[in-house]
């Protein structure tokens, strides 16, 4: 088709717009341009860089807009935010923006659309809102705060997610929508009145073929009430217009560029417009006339376009315009003909009231080509059914709409050209090398391929993909149990076994090793069997846990007392002070909020903790996959903006879980306000103050990977936090894997934290008196390791340096000075170590040489 | 050359101070020394760990692998053959070996000069 044209070899590219086609056309252009041949400059109007506005409601259900920011930094990139352009000069080949010009080799526009407000009375008003960037998402939440209604106008895919975000809000909301049905250009009618009782039964009143005719303000100035056309009146404190978009074509407009028969810049196959300098991509562009309100499409042009810089020849290969949308456990999709109107085309549909799943498929007139379809309910069948149109069925079509049997029929018949993840055209074929290559799981299909990574509807089917590959990902726990962790806890809880040797004899083989007795070890400390140096299971443990300290590079331990929510007395802090002092201990402070003592030997640590235990202290459990600190701020007892007690349940908590053994550590914290002082969504569990409650957060950790807890639950009252909090951390306990965080607990979990919802707040799987049941036998069994282990000769007889020599300490242990405390002496190689014992400079004990 | 010099058997403590599966510490002719006893055999090699340099040892994990009885470090988890000392995990990194029997239900250790 459109053969290359001059002009277009590189020099500078000025990219007009940020959103997240410009975005992906930038990522394109810089991930192939390796001999640098182009400059990069962005424009941007907003003053936020690149975010997902596919995720966009993501914003209500406590996602931060961090978390939904696309941009990485790039040196060769020239992101101007907050500078829209205000016009081209085509014959000098300047962008002018207000604060000056942009010279252009070539230009790419992607300005993307505005939404489209009908002409109605009142639709200026304060508390009226569109549904477009995190700027109107924040101000809608702004307006929210202390109104009860609202109401959203257009019952469309954009519509019915702000409908969503507004319920979030804690808002009686309704939706208004011109069309009989709901969603009227995805799904047909028997969806649309299947949807319809969904979004009903989560109390969204539908008002269907009416049009709002007018906007009234109430006392206050700010919209009150909508004006139907069948006379009826709707009570809205605020209103989102959800009534379509338009391209944002005024700039090409003036700069005297032809347009689209219904607006957007129009450009051909190659997305190029009349200019050959100038090109257009995304929402605004209209390819030969026509344009594509969705991403995929969009990220299509960014690619033709970063092609035809690089001197290729791409063009655009058509549009997808299959969607999936979840609303809150409601799943709609639609995909290829879902209206039928292939002439001669055949519907097979299947409608099952007990379950509320509603599926249609549409098929060429001999049955045998399927052309597109509808689900609403279950659209677990979506990215095999989206993947295989215009082509012949995986599977007779009942069997491919059973609700949750359809994915996995048909994975093995998907043609090798078909679209498995359609956001990122990743085939099936591309898929099957990966793997072929070595990928041998989600995470590194994701990693070299980028299917999954945008809207995740295809993760399940790269599941069925590995499986279909014959690529099984082991449970085993290792090469002694057979069973995953999780199968090995209902082992041993259901079969009431006390010993790893019954365990190993009963359930393994071999004599267990560094992963699976720790493993076991730690089931056996969470079901409470007792102390964890009591006979055969001091054997299992870590040195950590054996030693109740935490193992230091030179070989000595560090000590972390308990100091709940980090409140301390001046007594303790003296006690801390002291013992610190008299046995030469290396002090800081952690991250946690508690002290921490550096350089004790094995045969020190029950004389620290004589002393901490005789002035109140108590296991801070930092050598365990444990319960570690429960961190807080202030709180209102003292901070002019707290608005609840946070250092009190801070404490409360961590009294409540300490000593409780996990697939890894638990980290919490709350804190007293929205301004989230002591970085609660940092933790597994963290909870923030609400002026009536509490809010909940799960799975969140720093770390390696650095992630934010989600919000779980808002507005509790204590005894309902503390009822969940107790289920969720029972049922991590219970089902994760070793050394699995809960971030990456909740991640691998099929149904994510919509599943985790229904297992601790519905009870679906019936577990929750169980949960209960066990927090509850924890708390009234914990008992202080360090005291239990002081009171029992013994247990205090593993604290030796030496089992031929217990009285005289290990002479490797040495100290430099640094900053005015001990520190290891450090970078002697080993083979050196014999000699750097003899020039120590030795603190504490004398050195004893033999 | 002769054979490696060969010290006399020390001994060290009753056979019941050591716990199965879990080692212990002890100071022969002062070098530290890590202690095994497992699957119904006693080992000795040398306390120092050969990779992260501390004198730990005596504090990792007993298991096998493939029916061989191993140690774990505690410091970075490297597996070794208690049998050879070998390292499982790393090539040509190994564990220095002793000698260790038990004569009336006392544990007695023989150091290995080697090298």
């Amino acid at each position: 088709m459109s053969e290359r044209r001059e002009g277009n070899s590189g020099g500078r590219v000025v990219v007009v717009g940020n959103g997240m086609v410009g975005q992906r056309f930038v990522e394109a252009l810089r991930a192939r341009d390796h001999e640098r041949r182009w400059r990069v400059t962005v424009l941007a109007e907003e003053r936020r860089p690149a975010y997902d506005r596919v995720r966009l409601s993501a914003f209500f259900d406590g996602a931060s807009a961090e978390e939904l920011n696309l941009h990485t930094p790039d040196d060769g990139v020239e992101l101007r935010l907050g500078e829209p352009a205000t016009g081209i000069d085509r014959a000098r080949r300047v962008v002018t923006t207000a604060a000056g010009e942009h010279p252009y080799d070539a230009l790419v526009l992607a300005t993307g659309s505005y939404a489209f407000v009908p002409p109605v009375d009142g639709t200026d008003l304060p508390g009226v809102f569109v549904y477009r960037t995190l700027d109107d998402l924040e101000a809608i939440r702004e307006h929210a705060r202390g109104r009860r209604t609202g109401a959203v106008i257009g019952g469309g895919l954009l519509g019915l997610e702000a409908a969503n975000a507004l319920r979030l809000l804690d808002l009686s909301t309704s939706v208004v929508e011109f069309a009989p049905r709901l969603m009227p250009v995805q799904v047909d009618e028997a969806g649309g009145a299947m949807l319809r009782r969904y979004v009903e039964e989560l109390g969204v009143t539908s008002y269907l073929g009416v049009a709002t005719t007018a906007l009234r303000p109430g006392p206050d100035g700010a919209v009150a009430a909508l004006e139907l056309s069948d006379g009826r009146t709707l009570d809205a404190e605020l209103v989102v217009v959800a009534a379509g978009i338009r391209p944002r074509d005024e700039l090409a407009r003036a700069a005297g560029l032809p347009l689209g028969p219904r607006g957007g810049v129009l450009v051909d196959d190659a997305c190029r417009t009349a200019d050959e300098r100038i090109w257009a991509v995304g929402e605004c562009a209209a390819v030969d006339g026509t344009c594509h309100g969705l991403v995929a499409p969009g990220y299509a042009t960014a690619e033709v376009v970063a092609d035809r810089l690089l001197g290729g020849a791409a063009t655009f290969p058509g549009a997808d315009t299959a969607t999936k949308l979840k609303l809150l456990g409601v799943d709609v999709a639609s995909f290829g003909d879902a209206h039928g109107v292939t002439p001669g085309c055949l519907d097979v549909t299947f409608t099952d009231p007990a379950t509320r799943a509603y599926a249609k498929l549409v098929l060429s007139d001999d049955a045998q080509t399927l052309l597109g379809g509808v689900l609403v309910g279950d659209a677990s069948a979506y990215p095999t059914l989206r993947a295989c149109v215009g082509g012949p069925l995986p599977g007779p079509p009942l069997a491919l709409l059973a609700p949750a049997g359809g994915a996995t029929a048909g994975v093995g018949a998907l043609p090798a050209a078909a679209q498995v993840c359609s956001c990122n055209a990743v085939t099936r074929e591309q898929i099957d090398a990966a793997i072929a290559d070595g990928a041998a799981d989600v995470p590194a299909l994701k990693a070299c391929t980028r299917a999954g990574t945008s809207c995740g509807s295809c993760v399940p089917m790269l599941k069925q993909l590995l499986d279909a590959a014959g690529v099984r990902q082991s449970t085993a726990l290792c090469e002694h149990f057979a069973a995953s962790r999780q199968e090995l806890f209902d082992i041993v809880r259901v079969r009431g076994i006390r010993t790893f040797s019954q365990l190993i004899a009963e359930h393994g083989r071999g004599r267990g090793c560094d992963i699976c007795k720790p493993v076991v070890a730690s089931i056996l400390a969470s079901l409470g069997t007792g102390h964890v140096l009591d006979g055969e299971q001091a054997s299992l443990q870590d040195t950590n846990d054996h030693f109740l300290a935490n193992l230091q590079r030179d070989g000595s331990y560090s000590v972390v007392p308990r100091i709940p929510g980090g409140e301390i007395s001046p007594e303790k802090l003296i006690v801390i002070g002291e013992v610190a002092r008299d046995f030469r201990l290396y002090t800081k402070i952690t991250g946690g909020q508690r002290i921490d003592l550096f350089g004790a030997r094995v045969e020190q640590l029950p004389q620290i903790w004589r002393r901490l235990v005789d002035a109140g202290f108590e296991s801070g459990h930092a050598y365990g996959k444990a319960l570690r600190t429960v961190k807080s701020c202030v709180g209102e007892t003292w901070c002019r903006y707290g608005v609840q007690d946070s250092v009190g349940l801070a404490i409360a908590l961590e009294l409540r879980y300490r000593g409780l053994r996990a697939p890894h550590k638990l980290k919490s914290a709350v804190s007293g306000c929205a301004r989230e002082c002591a970085e609660a969504r940092g933790k597994d569990f963290g909870i923030i103050a609400t002026e009536t409650g509490w809010n909940l957060y799960v799975g969140g950790n720093g770390g390696f990977r650095p992630r934010h807890a989600d919000l779980f639950a808002t507005d509790l009252s204590t005894e309902e936090l503390v009822r969940l909090i107790d289920r969720f951390l029972m049922y991590y306990i219970r089902t994760a894997d070793r050394l699995q965080r809960t971030a990456a607990w909740i991640e691998a979990m099929d149904g994510g934290l919509d599943h985790l919802r229904s297992v601790i707040v519905d009870d679906s799987l019936g577990l929750c008196a169980e949960l209960d049941a066990a927090m509850a036998r924890h708390v009234a069994s914990y008992s202080d390791e360090w005291r239990d282990v002081l009171e029992d000769p013994d247990r205090l007889r593993r604290f030796t340096s030496f089992v031929n020599a217990p009285d005289v300490p290990d002479s490797s242990i040495t100290f430099a000075v640094e900053r005015g405390q001990p520190v290891p002496v450090r970078g002697a190689p080993p083979a050196a170590a014999a000699d750097r014992r003899r020039q120590p400079v030795t603190l504490g004990l004398p050195e004893v040489r033999r | 050359m002769t054979a490696p010099t060969m010290l006399d058997w020390a001994v060290v403590c009753p056979l019941d101070l050591l716990d199965p599966d879990r080692g212990a510490a002890a100071l022969v002719d002062g070098v530290q020394v890590a202690l095994f006893r497992t699957g119904g055999e006693l080992y000795a090699v040398d306390n120092l760990d050969p990779v992260g340099g501390a004198y730990v040892m005596s504090r990792g994990i007993v298991g096998s692998r493939g029916g061989v009885p191993t140690l774990a470090s505690p410091l970075h988890k490297q597996v070794y053959d208690l049998r050879t000392g070998r390292c499982l995990d790393l090539p040509d990194v190994a564990l220095r070996r002793h000698e260790v029997r038990c004569r009336n239900g006392l544990v007695e250790v023989r150091l290995r000069q080697e090298g």
